[in-house]
């Protein structure tokens, strides 16, 4: 038993294991966010699409859905995130003195700021529980946003959607996460690949093009919804 | 033939103490030296001024042996594709042009002198597995393993390696993975080298990770940056080859078990 989990434990104190649970953990957070952004794009179906899309996740598998996903999702963010921290802080450690010229041949900024526009994602994403989870500092828990759906009282979750991004600052707060979370992805998408051993030299230019194309469309996708209430008035 | 007038800034650094950059003008430079025949003649008329020379590595002089570094205006091995120091030609610089010089940065490559780093930290990695053991004895006959000439091919792209640790410099985290993949990954392929497959790729990979280089982030700076244009594709397979380690390492019966091997 101990042997496993000794063997576990330098699996996640080498630089390759750590590197190989990042890119699990964001392959699974690329995931939530695809689905994520397909769910939230009902706002443009009407109220009652994103009311019962809102209804129906908070009641899968009798309420427990909502926590299973909750749980298995701030585990993957959690682990992400000390990983890579832990890793950025053994790249600097690595080269104490820094070069007088220093020339990037091949990289993109993208691929330079990972840890940057990771960390803002960060704070976009304890906002955005704040905000539209937990419902801090805002009356979206009162009963203004209660509404009636097929005989049944559920969250208004639209109301709450138009509302949020009525708000100026919160809606630029969104936009440049998203930008932020657009950067991330179009170097983190075929980075994967490699990490986990999987790209080769036929399939690596499709991943780096199939992860700039997943990185727009995340981008135009969620910067629609924000867009479309804040400055063009949707739903208000 | 024309003559370059240049304007060096060389790093100058003695073991255990702070650095600094020195600026040199080096007037009257044949375009047709190389740029390890100007670190002479610079050194020469230093001398000659009572100077202390700049300590420099170069061995071959031939592009194959690995011993000449420098990050040259902040490139390793300077400007020219596919190219080690010692072969680029002064004629690719332009007169009037400053040239910044400076040693390969990195923990795990502790400066001796000046331009001159330790990169025993290379031979430490292959010494945790680059090799296959032999028994002694009789040679089997030649060609009594078979091996495809793809396979063949590959290993020879891996094995072009010089060891040079123009990736470690290229890389913004001082990253050792494209040597490494490239020692594991040209044995991991061959037949020769399955018996130490797991072992080695645990082996070279923790002691890369001890020596204090830097992790990967798949930039592909290395790749740029190596003369013998090693490909990253050895660090997809180095990847994949430690994850298959670890796990049988984690949950596969111990070697008391099996009987050692694998």
């Amino acid at each position: 038993m101990s042997a496993v989990f000794d063997s576990i434990s330098r699996f996640y104190s080498s630089s390759i294991g750590k590197k190989i649970l990042v890119a699990l953990t964001g392959a699974a957070l690329a995931l939530f966010v695809l689905g994520h952004m397909i769910g939230n794009l009902l706002v443009f179906a009407g109220p009652d699409a994103i009311n019962e899309y809102g209804h129906m996740l908070q009641t899968a598998l009798h309420g427990g859905g909502v926590w299973i996903a909750r749980i298995g999702l701030l585990a993957a963010v959690a682990v992400h995130v000390v990983a890579t921290v832990s890793l950025t802080k053994a790249n600097k450690a690595a080269r104490p003195d820094a070069y007088g010229q220093h020339k990037a041949q091949v990289s993109g900024r993208s691929s330079r700021i990972m840890i940057w526009s990771g960390l803002t994602v960060l704070a976009f994403i304890i906002f955005h529980l704040l905000h539209f989870t937990i419902r801090a500092g805002n009356d979206f828990n009162g009963a203004a946003y209660k509404t009636e759906l097929h005989g049944e009282t559920v969250h208004n979750v639209f109301k709450m959607v138009i509302d949020g991004f009525s708000s100026t600052p919160a809606s630029i707060f969104y936009l440049i996460a998203m930008a932020l979370l657009c950067s991330h992805l179009s170097h983190g998408f075929s980075s994967l690949f490699q990490t986990l051993g999987i790209s080769t030299d036929k399939t690596e230019p499709l991943f780096k093009k199939a992860g700039y194309a997943f990185a727009g469309l995340i981008f135009a996708g969620n910067a629609a919804i924000v867009l479309s209430i804040w400055l063009f008035g949707y739903g208000r | 033939m024309s003559q370059l007038n240049l304007h060096l800034k060389v790093w100058r650094q003695n073991a255990g103490q702070p650095g600094h950059f020195q600026d040199i003008d080096a007037p009257d430079i044949p375009d047709h030296a190389s740029f390890l025949e100007m670190m002479d003649i610079v050194n020469e008329r230093l001398i000659s001024k009572g100077q202390e020379p700049v300590a420099f590595d170069h061995d071959c002089r031939e592009g194959i042996c690995g011993m000449c570094s420098m990050q040259i205006n902040g490139v390793p091995h300077g400007p020219e594709k596919a190219t080690t120091t010692c072969q680029l030609h002064m004629r690719k610089f332009r007169t009037g042009d400053t040239i910044w010089i400076e040693p390969f940065r990195a923990k795990a490559f502790p400066v001796i002198k000046d331009l001159v780093v330790d990169r025993g930290a290379f031979d430490r990695i292959q010494q945790a597995g680059g090799f296959v053991s032999v028994r002694t004895g009789a040679p089997q006959d030649a060609n009594a393993l078979p091996i495809g000439k793809e396979i063949a091919d590959a290993a020879m792209d891996a094995a072009e390696c010089i060891g040079c640790g123009a990736c470690v410099a290229a890389c913004k985290n001082a990253s050792a993975m494209l040597f490494v993949s490239a020692k594991a990954g040209q044995l991991n392929l061959l037949p020769q080298g399955q018996p130490e497959k797991d072992r080695r790729t645990l082996g070279m990979v923790r002691q890369m990770d001890k020596e204090g280089f830097g992790n990967c982030t798949n930039q592909y700076e290395c790749e740029a940056a190596c003369p013998k244009q090693i490909s990253v594709r050895w660090i997809t397979k180095l990847n994949r080859d430690y994850a298959v380690a670890a796990v049988k390492e984690a949950f596969g019966n111990t070697p008391k078990v099996s009987g050692g091997g694998d």
